[in-house]
């Protein structure tokens, strides 16, 4: 039985100007120790999903799914309180902007061992010390005395630690990572992720990494689900995603990557994600795809089987070709 | 710590001196004669009058006057009453308590009410709550505080009944006032119903004087919490399983009481003007009415003198709200 089982999630949020869908239809599945990448541009809905997932979206969203299960528990009926018993044990997430996903005017100590309090029995004494293991395993020199810092007087690099160290005190069955390197420099982007990868396998946890970089990709994970619009467009083994993207879309931000850039130019995606107002009737990404045609434009895809990536196209690419024009036309 | 705080005293001095020169000169710039007011109607002969001027000082240049009045102070001399002929540093200690007690409650109550309704309001933002919250404070803030009073007094001493009019001590009771808390003193006294009769005479004007630093206290807590409830790491605390009641009550609070507390202290000084009026209206026995009274009777020593320990006493409180700024904000910690 899968860890993590999602199926036809949608999120609505209730803006001045009307509904506005930002996850339309998605599925996730993630199994225990799992390793999986969720890959897309600014406006996705990647992090929106892992949001509902957690019931951190703000009371503006409407959160549909048919399911919704974690470890076997439903999350769409269960009460708020059994949620809370859940969320920062079971499962626990590490966002974006580190610096500010610390609370600024409490010490790193007490936010770690806060986590503890809530969800284990241990005593005072217990939960020092797992808070001095928790920072030694997420590689902060000095732990004891880090532990009585207060977060503006970490770097960022080690503010991302910290907030490792809090999402694991409980010793989570799943972490969802909603861009964890983004705001952090480029040296420093590698060592989070193999910290990551790291405590991923010497945990065993499954770990859920929201990121719109290919380049992380290709380096940390072993399944990567690949959104547009709010919707999966394609969910591939790493090896076969790079080799053979099945999505237009997914060939599309594999061109954009300069290490596999072939001319001067490096390829880029011309437009924008469609917003509130130009959602297209048929292939969200028709607007922007090379491949389409008066079908993809006024005609919704649904998804291709397994061995195609269960890309969501009229014209799965095998080998950058597209397939099946003949027999529609 | 050390360092911040002896900084933070430097800064007292010039303070301190514009406030000697303020409360020299105003008083000195109102119209009317000390002299002639003290006499009455009867009047007063030319020598007599040349005497009492050389007496209090007056024959002298003003600049004289004014190194008099300093050299008096720091010898903690600040002159004597006219009227009453005793230093105005006693009469000061003795009526203080009265003004800190009624002062002390209308803090404590707009702070205990003002805090948990500007969290509720900004929690409920948009909603009947924080809608009914918002629009009582504005009138709460709008309100002349003379008028609220004498309507308190006409519903609560009037016709209903329920309070005294005046005064801090039911009249019944005598007791001696060591501390000069009447709170304290009617319990120490061991009379019965004493102390009732002192939280009685309290109630009213410790709303009367509450309502305004209630209202700013509540707006100030909202709208802090409204920018704190968006910050990044209250979304932390609620992935970490945190109840409503903790989110906003420890992690968002404990944020947004920064500018509160600013505000707090600054009613202080609101504070101490509105209890002027406050206790004008209830005849409060403190510094305010101290104060009014000796401004009518043109009683310069006691008017320099209480304008500058009133001045004193903000200054005091507004170290002490820097000082606790450390605590709740660690960032400017450390000297």
């Amino acid at each position: 039985m899968a860890l993590l089982e999602i199926r036809n999630l949608s999120v609505d949020f209730a803006t001045h100007s009307g509904q506005f869908r930002a996850v339309d239809g998605v599925d996730v599945t993630v199994d225990e120790g799992d390793l999986l990448a969720i890959v897309g541009e600014s406006g996705s809905g990647k992090s929106v999903s892992m949001l509902a997932l957690m019931g951190l979206l703000p009371w503006t969203a409407t959160v549909t799914a048919d399911k919704l299960e974690f470890d076997g528990q439903d999350l769409r009926t269960i009460s708020a309180r059994a949620r809370r018993r859940i969320v920062g044990k079971d499962i626990s997430m590490i966002f974006q902007e580190p610096m500010s996903s610390l609370n600024p005017a409490f010490t790193i100590g007490w936010q770690i061992k806060e986590s503890l309090r809530k969800h284990t029995d241990m005593t005072r004494s217990q939960r020092q010390d797992r808070a001095v293991e928790l920072m030694r395993q997420v590689g902060i020199p000095a732990p004891e005395k880090r532990l009585q810092a207060y977060p503006h007087q970490l770097s960022g690099g080690m503010s991302q630690r910290a907030m490792i160290a809090m999402a694991l005190a409980n010793k989570p069955k799943l972490l969802i990572a909603d861009e964890p390197t983004t705001a952090l420099d480029v040296t420093i982007q590698a060592q989070i992720l193999e910290l990551l990868t790291g405590l991923q396998q010497e945990t065993g946890m499954a770990l859920v990494l929201i990121t719109h970089d290919m380049g992380v990709v290709a380096e940390t994970v072993q399944r990567v689900q690949v959104q547009y619009a709010g919707q999966r467009v394609e969910l591939q083994e790493v090896g076969g995603l790079f080799q053979n993207p099945h999505h237009p879309y997914t060939a599309a931000l594999l061109a954009a990557l300069p290490e596999r850039a072939t001319e001067k130019r490096l390829p880029t995606i011309p437009g924008v994600v469609p917003g509130q107002f130009d959602r297209p009737a048929g292939c969200l990404f028709s607007p922007r795809c090379s491949f389409a045609d008066a079908r993809c434009i006024a005609q919704r895809p649904s998804p291709a089987g397994p061995e195609l990536g269960r890309a969501l196209c009229h014209y799965p690419l095998i080998d950058g070709q597209p397939t099946g024009k003949e027999s529609a036309a | 710590m050390l360092s911040f705080l002896i900084r933070r005293l430097a800064t007292f001095i010039p303070t301190f001196i514009g406030v000697t020169v303020i409360a020299f000169a105003f008083i000195r710039l109102l119209p009317g004669d000390p002299i002639l007011l003290l006499a009455g109607e009867r009047g007063v002969s030319a020598e007599r009058y040349a005497e009492l001027q050389h007496q209090f000082g007056f024959d002298q240049p003003v600049w004289r006057q004014y190194i008099d009045y300093v050299i008096g102070i720091f010898h903690g001399d600040l002159g004597t009453s006219f009227s009453t002929k005793r230093p105005v540093l006693d009469e000061f200690m003795q009526l203080f308590p009265a003004t800190v007690e009624l002062g002390l409650c209308a803090i404590v109550l707009a702070t205990l009410i003002g805090i948990p309704a500007g969290v509720i309001a900004a929690v409920n933002r948009g909603k009947f709550f924080d809608q009914a919250l918002m629009s009582s404070a504005l009138v709460g803030y709008s309100m002349p505080i003379f008028w609220w009073a004498l309507l308190l007094i006409i519903v609560f001493s009037g016709t209903l009944g329920w309070t005294p009019v005046s005064g801090r001590m039911g009249l019944q009771y005598y007791f001696d006032t060591p501390t000069g808390f009447m709170l304290i003193d009617s319990l120490l006294s061991g009379q019965s119903g004493a102390f009732r009769s002192a939280v009685s005479h309290l109630i009213l004007p410790t709303i009367a004087l509450a309502t305004i630093p209630l209202a700013v206290i509540a707006r100030q807590t909202r709208s802090a919490m409204l920018e704190v409830l968006g910050e990044d790491y209250v979304r932390t605390a609620r992935a970490k399983g945190m109840s409503p009641l903790r989110v906003n009550g420890v992690h968002a609070l404990r944020n947004a009481l920064i500018p509160v507390v600013t505000v707090i202290g600054l009613s202080v000084g609101t504070l101490l003007a509105g209890a002027i009026l406050t206790e004008t209206i209830f005849s409060w026995p403190g510094i305010g009415k101290w104060m009014v009274d000796s401004i009518f009777r043109r009683d310069y020593q006691v008017v320099q003198g209480g304008l500058l320990l009133i001045a004193l006493v903000v200054m005091i409180v507004n170290l002490i709200v820097d000082v606790l700024y450390g605590f709740i904000n660690p960032k400017i910690r450390k000297g």
